[in-house]
């Protein structure tokens, strides 16, 4: 845009007019053409989740076509690879994914909630810096990493005092899953007791309350909504891990409530499935999509409702 | 009340206190620990198993021989798609969504919609892959099926890391811009993004390292875990790292137990590399307005 010096430098105003509309030109169709294109790509995320929605229900649809939807809901017996009776009742693998995921809760919930009142209440601001961090390559860690922990650390360890453990249990996985997930509840809940204001910290401690008794009586019940959500999508998380339970969990669906036993999840079952030979267009293939089906709309029951409660119980200050 | 009984109780609960902060630590650092063990054990079993052979072998049957040569250079096929899609995907839904969108329904609904992508579990975006590249649009057990079932699972992190980017432009330098004459999209080309771009960068890393540590959707997909050659072109098949872990993991022989270790410790390495590029980056180039 330097001035224009040599020979073919515009001479008349009009010219220059003409000459910058040229310039313009391409310009100004971008200016036009960019957000309609930016919607485009903010649009494709609909998209997606209306694919996961399709894509599950008209499979779904098939597999109610040959199996029916009261057996589905009301057996306990998963028995897809029987031919002669075969049974598709879901409860093994629900109850084998509620085995999991509750164990892992009993174990994470406790210790994500110690750790969010220790970071959150006493850490100083050096501690935080250093311990948050730490807690989020916990987080990054691949899952089949974890599953191996399981299989071929926690496993043998647990066997040594309970001496009934199979090698593949729903102990174990839910252990390493706890593991996992303490950094999630750990930092959602952060977030949550941080974002109450110090002023009702000091209200409580200049009437004589002690740090605990602060954290305890006056932050958590302030904080409760945000505690609450990120315990939901801790079990949403839990409810929806893979690796894990499919290294360590075993493939046995049983309607049991034994943890020491083998179990198979709704994930592992997937796996399973997809992993051995089951042909494209049988009864088998399509009952993945059906127990895909369950998983996702237990999971997204459990972030619509993580969101409800954050927003609808907020405390606001 | 007496003078003695309030200080009294006054010192129980200081205990109390006192306890209960120790119990807090300890569990802050449970998980710490746990992770620290968990990990010595993973390298003490990998030592003598993880050298130059182990990377530049292909998979085997016999255990000395198993190398990982086809998943680390599977993971770099795989990481070609995904970082492209996922990253114009993500950015461009984040520029409509801070620049662009009008508040209104649409917006909040799209904005919703995201924040519950994040929590679909990552199988299930397996079976989406399965019925949709795999099958209807025939691309096979092929790097491009696998490397675009990614983008789909890791583009909504990169959405939500580049809204915060934009976010953090002040709004003087947009201002400063329009008073040049500049038109909104040479603004947003040429002042929001080049500020916005480390912020950018770093949740792509993170949602890259994401997709390389990834298993369970490609396990879905029917990525192999045994093959003995790499791809040649993006509708090949292969196998990546966290797979053929995977694989050597289920095998009954206890050797492969110290091949699975030696693999884990390879993915852990090149994730820490990954993530290592991430905070340098945001170190680095990270303003502060």
């Amino acid at each position: 845009m330097g001035i224009p010096t040599n020979q073919e430098q515009p001479f008349s105003v009009r010219e220059m007019i003409v000459e910058n509309q040229r310039r313009q030109h391409w310009p100004k169709r971008m200016e036009k053409i960019a957000p309609k294109l930016l919607f485009t790509l903010a649009a494709l995320s609909v998209l997606v989740t209306l694919g996961i929605l399709f894509t599950l229900l008209f499979e779904t649809i098939e597999f109610f076509r040959r199996v029916s939807i009261v057996e589905f809901v009301t057996s306990k017996e998963w028995l897809p690879w029987n031919e002669e009776h075969g049974s598709f009742g879901v409860a093994p693998l629900v109850t084998g994914t509620l085995l999991t995921t509750g164990i892992a809760m009993l174990f994470a919930v406790p210790i994500g909630l110690a750790s969010a009142i220790y970071l959150s209440e006493y850490a100083s601001e050096r501690t935080r810096r250093i311990i948050k961090p730490a807690l989020e390559v916990l987080a990054g860690i691949p899952t089949i990493v974890y599953g191996f922990f399981a299989l071929t650390i926690v496993t043998p360890l647990l066997q040594n005092v309970i001496p009934d453990l199979e090698i593949f249990n729903a102990l174990s996985p839910g252990l390493v899953m706890g593991i996992m997930i303490i950094p999630m509840i750990a930092s959602l809940s952060e977030d949550a007791m941080s974002a109450v204001p110090n002023s009702i910290r000091e209200g409580a401690l200049a009437l004589g309350a002690t740090k605990l008794e602060v954290a305890l009586k006056v932050v958590l019940p302030a904080a409760a909504s945000g505690v609450i959500a990120s315990v939901i999508l801790g079990i949403s998380r839990a409810v929806g891990e893979t690796m894990i339970v499919a290294v360590a969990g075993g493939s046995s669906p049983e309607f049991t409530f034994d943890v020491t036993k083998s179990i198979q999840t709704l994930t592992a079952y997937i796996v399973q499935v997809t992993t051995g030979d089951a042909g494209y267009g049988t009864t088998i293939y399509y009952s993945i999509y059906a127990v895909g089906m369950t998983l996702f709309l237990f999971t997204l029951v459990m972030n619509v409702l993580a969101q409800y409660i954050s927003r609808r119980f907020r405390e606001e200050y | 009340m007496d003078k003695l009984l309030v200080s009294k109780r006054m010192k129980g609960r200081l205990v109390q206190n006192a306890i209960l902060q120790a119990i807090f630590f300890f569990a802050t650092v449970l998980g710490l620990i746990a992770l620290m063990l968990l990990l010595s054990h993973v390298v003490m079993q990998a030592i003598g198993w993880l050298d130059g052979d182990f990377l530049n072998n292909f998979p085997s049957r016999r255990p000395e021989e198993a190398g990982m040569k086809s998943g680390l250079i599977g993971s770099l096929w795989l990481m070609m798609i995904v970082a492209p899609v996922s990253f114009i995907l993500g950015v461009g839904t984040a520029i409509y969504l801070e620049e662009y969108a009008l508040k209104n329904r649409f917006t909040a609904f799209i904005q919703t919609n995201i924040s519950n992508l994040t929590g679909v579990p990552s199988i299930v975006f397996g079976l989406l892959g399965l019925t949709i590249f795999v099958r209807e649009l025939g691309l096979g057990r092929s790097v491009l099926a696998a490397g675009l079932t990614m983008s789909l699972l890791v583009f909504p992190v990169i959405v939500v890391a580049a809204q915060e980017a934009i976010r953090a432009v002040p709004q003087q330098l947009r201002e400063a811009s329009y008073a040049m004459g500049a038109t909104k999209w040479q603004t947003i080309c040429r002042v929001v993004l080049p500020a916005a771009l480390p912020g950018m960068l770093t949740g792509a890393i993170l949602a890259l390292s994401r997709a390389v540590g990834e298993t369970a959707p490609l396990v879905v997909l029917g990525i192999p875990t045994f093959i003995a050659y790499l791809p040649s072109g993006v509708l090949d098949t292969f196998t990546v790292m966290p797979l053929q872990i995977y694989n050597w993991t289920g095998r009954p022989q206890e050797e492969f137990q110290h091949v699975a270790a030696a693999g884990i410790v390879v993915l852990l390495g090149f994730l820490i590399m990954m993530n290592s590029v991430a905070v340098l980056i945001r170190n680095k180039f990270q303003k502060r307005f």
